[in-house]
């Protein structure tokens, strides 16, 4: 029993606390602000499309100098989808997902009084949150935020002249950055140390729940390429204030040759996306692995095919470090180079579609539990699917040719990996909400949130893969320059319609969120019936996680609904009841499964 | 002053919400079965609405979409994304049907017993076996089509023309009767010389440079790039045709126009598009629209990138030989 009854001031307890738990909400709460932001953010660059004249005042109040008469300028409309997209990206489903779910399941769910380094683990906080601070002190630099896309490609990014959010605004993003990364670093290093050392006794890997899979690999992943994008920003910096050429090179601006020899815009992007096509995943795979738990759970069924599913993780975690290329089709590489990650980059559909098939067999002859944590993994899977699909046609270089960054693109990656990737985490704070707060969230107000958001998210997103057919160029301030497009003016302000009410609808979470903490119905120990360790502890927070020993492992996480008799689903549960605790022993006879 | 006017307004029903759940009953947080009955129910309903959705655009919207490749390369390309998108088309179907049905049908309730239903070997390989072979497929086309398009060392005799791109402009220059470019760096660049070619270069003396394309039908054209300021990419939607400029390389890619501007204009699709454009145009009071090819900038490269754009004219090719004669070649224009 681990008794250290130091006492637990204001300050150790809430604000430089080391454990898990709490620094799990730390994150929550965090990454739900600057969510909030960025979804703010797509909100006025959505007036902006649909009604490109028009004066808004809320765009009057918000964007200071940088618009005129309630019109935003070109300048900050760049800013806003730039800070929309690394906010989104990075600070919200990078570290309010990850840093979320990891820091409160994985001691939690493996048996583990805390995890291996709580120093580490504050730390790892304390970094994420003075780079959010940054990010948004960058807001509000005179000549604006970093505005060369999220992807911060040079020598747009590079070069002040060339666009004004390249000065100071830049600066502080990549700065900003540099210590995100060193805080998802040292997250990741903590996470995989804890699920390799730290498992109670009888939980075997092959015994995990898939969120810690899912969270594992996750880190794995993480480790590997974050230390590519730093290097990629050291250089990027090099080049900006200390006169290196790494990526510039014959460049003749405001009317004077710069110095720059040699260099080249196309090693950037090889080394951005050494990290940003695996961060696709880091953001998705914590979601499917929500996902798998809260479906199987609420389904009342075993996940089906949990070994194909480790084994599809595992696959797409691999694949992912060699597809980056398909970002770059039409960068100048070598066209030979676009054949090898065509062909890395399809076969990613492969476990992609092993997961979709068995998410669906899961729901099958299931008895489904419509708690709103499972109504937005269902959603998940939904939208992972229709934005997995059209995978199949940006990944095929020859295709890619005409819809590289349009907005069947932007259609594409927010459908599978922006919305799923929310869903998942919605879906996360509806069903663990009771282990953190020791409250539950109210459903009625779940179901609101749930159904508004997956009918907006669709609206906005279904559409816009047909303007991107149209062939209308993404981070266009306005297309009322081009005759060509003047037909889409009315799909783009349905979008807009769809954007503006699915974003204010969650104002429905929020309220939901804060009210539920003090308000909620006081959770019982194991609301959900689930079989996952977390549930066996306290209600109420101990230091520890459990106030005796450590409990022991005997089964995997899904015995739900476990039969006398195997082959006939009408016989009597095995264990009297539709799910049996990971703690529970073995029957005399009964077969592991 | 606004700003604070509306978070303070935010504020206000944030506090108003606060004061109201104190009168709502909060305590109710769990699916029974009334719940799993209506949510079962609303999964039908979406699962109607996105079918609903899914096929009014696929219908309505097939006007505003790109009309045929105008260039013969660009073929396949439609080919291509035919065959990918009935067959995404068919798995999304069935899969949202599957995922929002079983929602419904298998919805919870006292009397259900789930099915115990952990694995099968068999189900698992037929469904990755299955998209494997599909894949091959897509990944064969795919990259035939890919090679095709990309390989510009078999053609004799194409036109060579360099686009040259800056914030926010597009120049092109021909490579004359050698049918050579002259060299360019930016450090050439002065006064009327805005592209930095080398005039001292042989091969850049009868070069013509032009600020819009005219191409002829059925030649070969090959494109390469060349950027002076930050990343552009030169976007030719009607030709399937797009490659990046990269400032420091020369990149490049080549198509073979199919229709002239004038033969395009009379594309039933086209001129159907034109319509529905012109519909928009003359409630707005602007006046009609006539097609035009375009190449438009499709890579972030500031303030003003939602601007940058080049007409392209396609042409008889006997018309071209006129037009190209009479353009004055770079030796004549930069002294």
């Amino acid at each position: 029993m681990s008794e250290h009854h130091h006492k637990e001031t204001f300050v150790t307890k809430y604000i430089f606390s080391q454990d898990h738990k709490m620094i799990a909400k730390q994150f929550l709460v965090t990454g739900m602000f600057m969510g909030i932001i960025g979804v703010f953010m797509s909100m006025l660059f959505r007036l902006q499309l649909a009604w490109p004249e028009k004066s808004f005042s809320i765009i009057e109040a918000f964007l200071g100098s940088h618009q005129t008469d309630g019109v935003m300028s070109p300048d900050i409309y760049l800013a806003l989808v730039t800070i929309h997209g690394t906010i989104m990206v990075f600070f919200v489903l990078t570290a309010g997902l990850s840093g979320t779910f990891s820091n409160l399941l994985i001691p939690l769910q493996i048996g583990a009084r805390d995890m291996a380094s709580g120093f580490m683990n504050m730390l790892s906080y304390w970094l994420f949150f003075i780079s959010s601070v940054l990010m948004v002190i960058s807001l509000f630099v005179e000549a604006g935020p970093a505005s060369a896309g999220w992807t911060i490609y040079p020598p747009l990014s590079a070069l002040p002249q060339a666009i004004p959010g390249s000065g100071a605004g830049m600066t502080l993003w990549l700065v900003s950055m540099a210590i995100f990364i060193a805080s998802s670093l040292i997250g990741s290093l903590n996470y995989i140390v804890t699920v390799l050392n730290l498992r109670t006794k009888g939980m075997k890997m092959t015994r995990l729940p898939l969120t810690i899979w899912a969270f594992f690999i996750t880190a794995v992943i993480g480790v590997v390429s974050f230390p590519v994008l730093l290097s990629a920003a050291l250089l990027l910096v090099f080049d900006r204030s200390f006169g290196t050429s790494f990526y510039l090179s014959d460049i003749f601006i405001s009317g004077e040759v710069l110095h720059y020899q040699g260099g080249s815009p196309v090693l950037f992007e090889h080394l951005f996306w050494f990290l940003g096509h695996p961060e696709v995943y880091i953001v998705l795979l914590p979601a499917l692995g929500i996902t798998s738990e809260i479906i199987s759970t609420h389904s009342r069924k075993p996940i089906f095919g949990y070994r194909a599913m480790i084994g599809s993780i595992m696959a797409i975690a691999f694949l992912s470090t060699i597809v980056w290329g398909h970002h770059m089709f039409i960068s100048g590489m070598n066209p030979f180079l676009g054949s090898v990650f065509t062909f890395t980059t399809l076969l990613i559909a492969i476990p992609s579609a092993v997961k979709a098939f068995n998410y669906v067999t899961t729901l099958w002859k299931g008895n489904l539990q419509l708690n709103p944590a499972m109504l937005f993994s269902i959603g998940l899977v939904s939208t992972f699917v229709t934005g997995g699909l059209t995978g199949l046609v940006l990944g095929d270089s020859a295709l890619d040719i005409n819809i590289h960054d349009t907005y069947f693109v932007v259609a594409h990656f927010h459908l599978v990996m922006g919305v799923s990737a929310i869903f998942g985490m919605y879906a996360g704070i509806y069903h663990w909400f009771p282990k953190m707060y020791g409250r539950m969230m109210n459903k009625t107000l779940g179901y609101w949130h749930f159904w508004v958001t997956i009918i907006c998210a669709y609206g906005v997103f279904w559409p816009m893969h047909f303007i991107g057919l149209a062939g209308l160029p993404r981070r266009y301030y306005t297309n009322t320059n081009f005759p060509m497009f003047d037909d889409l003016a009315d799909i783009n302000v349905v979008i807009t319609m769809f954007a503006l009410v699915g974003g204010l609808a969650q104002i429905i979470f929020i309220g939901n969120f804060f009210i539920s903490m003090y308000r909620g119905e006081k959770a019982s120990q194991n609301p959900w019936k689930s079989n996952t360790l977390e549930w066996t502890t306290p209600v109420e927070h101990v230091h520890g996680n459990w106030p005796g020993k450590i409990p022991e492992v005997h089964r995997w996480a899904y015995d739900y609904s476990k039969r006398v008799d195997a082959e006939d689903d009408d016989s009597d549960y095995l264990h009297g009841q539709d799910f049996v605790l990971q703690t529970t022993p073995l029957l005399d006879g009964e077969e592991p499964s | 002053m606004l700003a604070l006017f509306y978070i303070f307004i935010g504020v206000a029903i944030g506090v108003s919400f606060w004061q109201v759940t104190r009168i709502l009953n909060f305590r109710s947080s769990i699916a029974n079965d009334k719940d799993n009955k209506t949510q079962g129910k609303n999964a039908l309903y979406f699962m109607v609405f996105l079918y609903v959705m899914m096929v009014y655009c696929l219908i309505a919207m097939n006007v505003i979409m790109l009309p045929e490749s105008a260039s013969y390369e660009g073929e396949h390309d439609d080919n291509l994304f035919s065959i990918t998108f009935w067959l995404i088309g068919v798995v999304q179907f069935i899969m949202q049907f599957l995922i929002f049905f079983f929602t419904y049908k298998y919805k919870g309730s006292k009397d259900r017993k789930a099915k115990f239903y952990a694995d099968s070997h068999k189900l698992e390989f037929i469904w990755t076996v299955t998209p494997a072979i599909v894949l091959v497929v897509l990944i064969g086309y795919g990259l035939w089509q890919w090679n095709n398009v990309m390989d510009l060392s078999g053609e004799d005799d194409p036109i060579v023309i360099e686009v040259y791109s800056q914030q926010f402009r597009w120049d092109a220059r021909y490579a004359g009767e050698d049918n050579t470019l002259g060299l360019g760096n930016v450090n050439y660049i002065k006064g009327i010389n805005t592209m930095g070619v080398d005039m001292s270069d042989k091969n850049a003396q009868d070069d013509v440079q032009v600020t819009e394309l005219y191409l002829p039908k059925g030649r070969k054209i090959h494109f390469k790039f060349r950027s002076q300021d930050v990343l552009h990419s030169a976007y030719m939607p009607h030709f399937r045709a797009q490659m990046n400029c990269v400032p420091g390389m020369v990149t490049e890619f080549g198509f073979t126009p199919k229709y002239t501007t004038e033969e395009m204009r009379q594309q039933p699709e086209v001129i159907e598009k034109t319509l529905g454009i012109n519909k928009v145009r003359r409630a707005k009071g602007e006046d009609p629209y006539i097609f035009d090819y375009l190449l438009l900038c499709n890579k972030i490269c500031g303030a003003s990138h939602y601007n940058m754009q080049m007409k392209i004219t396609v042409v008889e090719p006997d018309e071209y030989e006129k037009w190209i004669a009479e353009q004055p070649t770079l030796a004549s224009v930069v002294k």
